[in-house]
């Protein structure tokens, strides 16, 4: 019998030394291939010393859709040329919203393979080309297209499904996801790539300044809860998620050139090593085996906590998955930061929040920083990357011992998760 | 009688549920229940199915209503001022499905109780599409 539940190990050590993030936004006169080209030149214009991108060896790109979005397939070679990286091999890899996280795990295994030493992942997504209604069947296709599709649900209805089982298990409420939305948009609001780079404050005048400039009855309110409880301002999508519950449609890209460890040293003077990674998938929600948490995280979780030798109470700071708000409770509690149902309080006590004890999304998360696919886990990579290398700038996590940690990639509702952890060099 | 030598196939399973018919798999070896017909249990992997007829009786075990839908639902007529529900079902046999609900009050989605009971609605499913759909009992 083969010992399937050995623990995996990389056959050699992986570093992550430099990372690239384009604009996020809406950009009307951009494609795929500008947007990707633009984290291409962070990555170079953030490089120590002066990294020539004619050494990278192979690449891998997540891309969830651009066949459906700008009808352009077969990404890794448009890409590879545009980039003037051609012969080199590149390949787009597709899982849904979790496909920039699994690019990533490619790197890593083609790394620890010996197959290659220097190897490019990026992830890149341009979605604001088609009608927004368009877009929501794009995104639907992520979900079953034959056994849940049919009944109706888009994929703010899936995630809906989960917040009202969650709610109704556990003490989650609606209040819980306000502050998941208040958090994020504040973190985003530092973040000078993220598409809300703005507090909610800001974004709650904006809509008074509209008011007084249209002549429109002025909204008055007192604070962002009164603010995101007014159905004008903040209008169901699928209740019991509002709009402000939801990531935005979004275009970006991002990148991070991973190298052999021993080689960390000539791109950078702080490499940070991917000591554990995992990945798994899930069965559709009605066919999961709790509708409160996905098992696909949990999986991929224990695999990476298993491959770094370390528990969830050592990760110091974690981007994850929070396509919708309750998605980042979901995700906080499968990966074992908090008992199930204890997210919610977490939250209550602020404890994932900036200068909390475990920061979650300084970047602003999907729900500000915006949420273009198969860009999102290669960019909460490049955050973490700032973070442990004390380069996040106004939003970097002040504390003196930051060495360990984790990002959270999910594809659908559970049906793929990866999970990478990260240690200072 | 439905045909019950049918490929195990989702052409399969719509064809029969156009014709009035919930059919899911049976597992022969491990007696596993699956809605969703495949030629392979999930479970154990034997290949030894069967079809197996559902009564279509169930319970609402979560819901949503859904304000901004896809295409397919708004050539339906369905957006911001006319919602619908879609929701979980866990069947009386076991297995959970998902399915859209008609006849609750989407305007008031509270009213809408979860362990609700609920039964499978042949007669409004849409012929260009067929959905699960189901109905308070």
């Amino acid at each position: 019998m083969i010992a399937l539940n050995r623990h995996r190990k990389l056959a050699r050590g992986v570093s992550m030394v430099g990372v690239g993030v384009a604009q996020f936004g809406a950009f009307p006169t951009k494609t795929t291939r500008d947007i990707f080209s633009e984290s291409i030149q962070d990555l170079l214009n953030r490089s120590e010393y002066g990294l020539n991108i004619g050494e990278i060896q192979c690449g891998y790109i997540g891309n969830f859709s651009a066949d459906r979005f700008e009808g352009q397939a077969h990404l890794g070679s448009i890409l590879a040329d545009w980039i003037g990286l051609t012969p080199t091999p590149f390949t787009r890899v597709e899982n849904g919203c979790a496909s920039g996280g699994s690019a990533i795990r490619e790197g890593v295994m083609a790394i620890a393979s010996g197959l290659y030493d220097i190897v490019l992942v990026g992830g890149v997504e341009k979605m604001t080309s088609v009608p927004t209604i368009q877009a929501i069947d794009n995104l639907a296709a992520v979900a079953d297209s034959l056994y849940e599709v049919p009944a109706g649900f888009t994929f703010p209805g899936i995630y809906a499904l989960v917040a009202k089982a969650h709610m109704d298990r556990y003490e989650t409420n609606l209040e819980h996801l306000m502050k998941v939305s208040i958090k994020n948009h504040h973190n985003g609001s530092l973040n000078p790539k993220a598409q809300f780079n703005m507090p909610l404050q800001d974004l709650m005048q904006q809509r008074i300044d509209w008011a007084k400039d249209k002549g429109a009855v002025i909204p008055h309110w007192n604070n962002e809860y009164e603010f995101l409880n007014d159905l004008s301002a903040n209008p169901w999508i699928a209740w019991p998620l509002k709009l402000f519950d939801c990531a935005p449609i979004t275009d970006g890209a991002a990148c991070a050139l991973l190298v052999s460890s021993d080689l960390a040293r000539n791109f950078t003077d702080t490499p940070v090593n991917i000591i554990g990674i995992g990945q798994a998938t899930g069965r559709p929600l009605h066919d999961a085996e709790e509708l409160t948490s996905f098992g696909a995280t949990r999986f991929a979780a224990s695999q990476a906590y298993n491959m770094a030798g370390i528990n969830a109470n050592q990760i110091q700071l974690a981007e994850v998955h929070d396509c919708f708000t309750i998605a980042e409770i979901v995700a906080m509690e499968d990966l074992g930061f908090f008992a199930p149902g204890e997210a919610s309080r977490a939250l209550d006590d602020g404890r994932t929040s900036l200068n909390g004890e475990l920061p979650i999304n300084t970047s602003g998360g999907l729900k500000a920083k915006g949420h273009p696919v198969g860009a999102s886990g290669v960019a909460q990579a490049a955050e973490v990357f700032l973070q442990l290398s004390g380069k996040a700038e106004s939003r970097q996590v002040q504390k003196k011992d930051l060495e360990i940690a984790l990002s959270q990639s999910v594809g659908g509702a559970g049906g793929t998760s990866v999970v990478t952890i990260y240690e200072r060099g | 009688m439905p045909d019950l030598n049918k490929a195990f196939t989702s052409n399969s399973f719509y064809e029969f549920l156009r014709l009035g018919r919930l059919m899911g798999t049976k597992c022969s070896n491990c007696s596993d229940l699956s809605i969703r017909p495949r030629p392979i249990c999930f479970k154990c992997h034997s290949q030894s199915l069967e079809w197996t007829p559902f009564i279509g009786f169930g319970s609402l075990s979560t819901y949503t209503i859904i304000a901004i839908p896809p295409t397919i639902m708004a050539n339906r007529g369905y957006g911001r001022s006319n919602p619908y529900c879609s929701g979980i079902i866990t069947l009386e046999e076991g297995p959970r499905v998902s399915g859209f609900i008609s006849g609750v009050d989407c305007h008031n989605p509270n009213s809408i109780e979860v362990g609700m009971l609920l039964k499978i609605d042949f007669s409004k499913m849409w012929d260009e599409s067929p959905t699960i759909m189901f109905i308070p009992r």
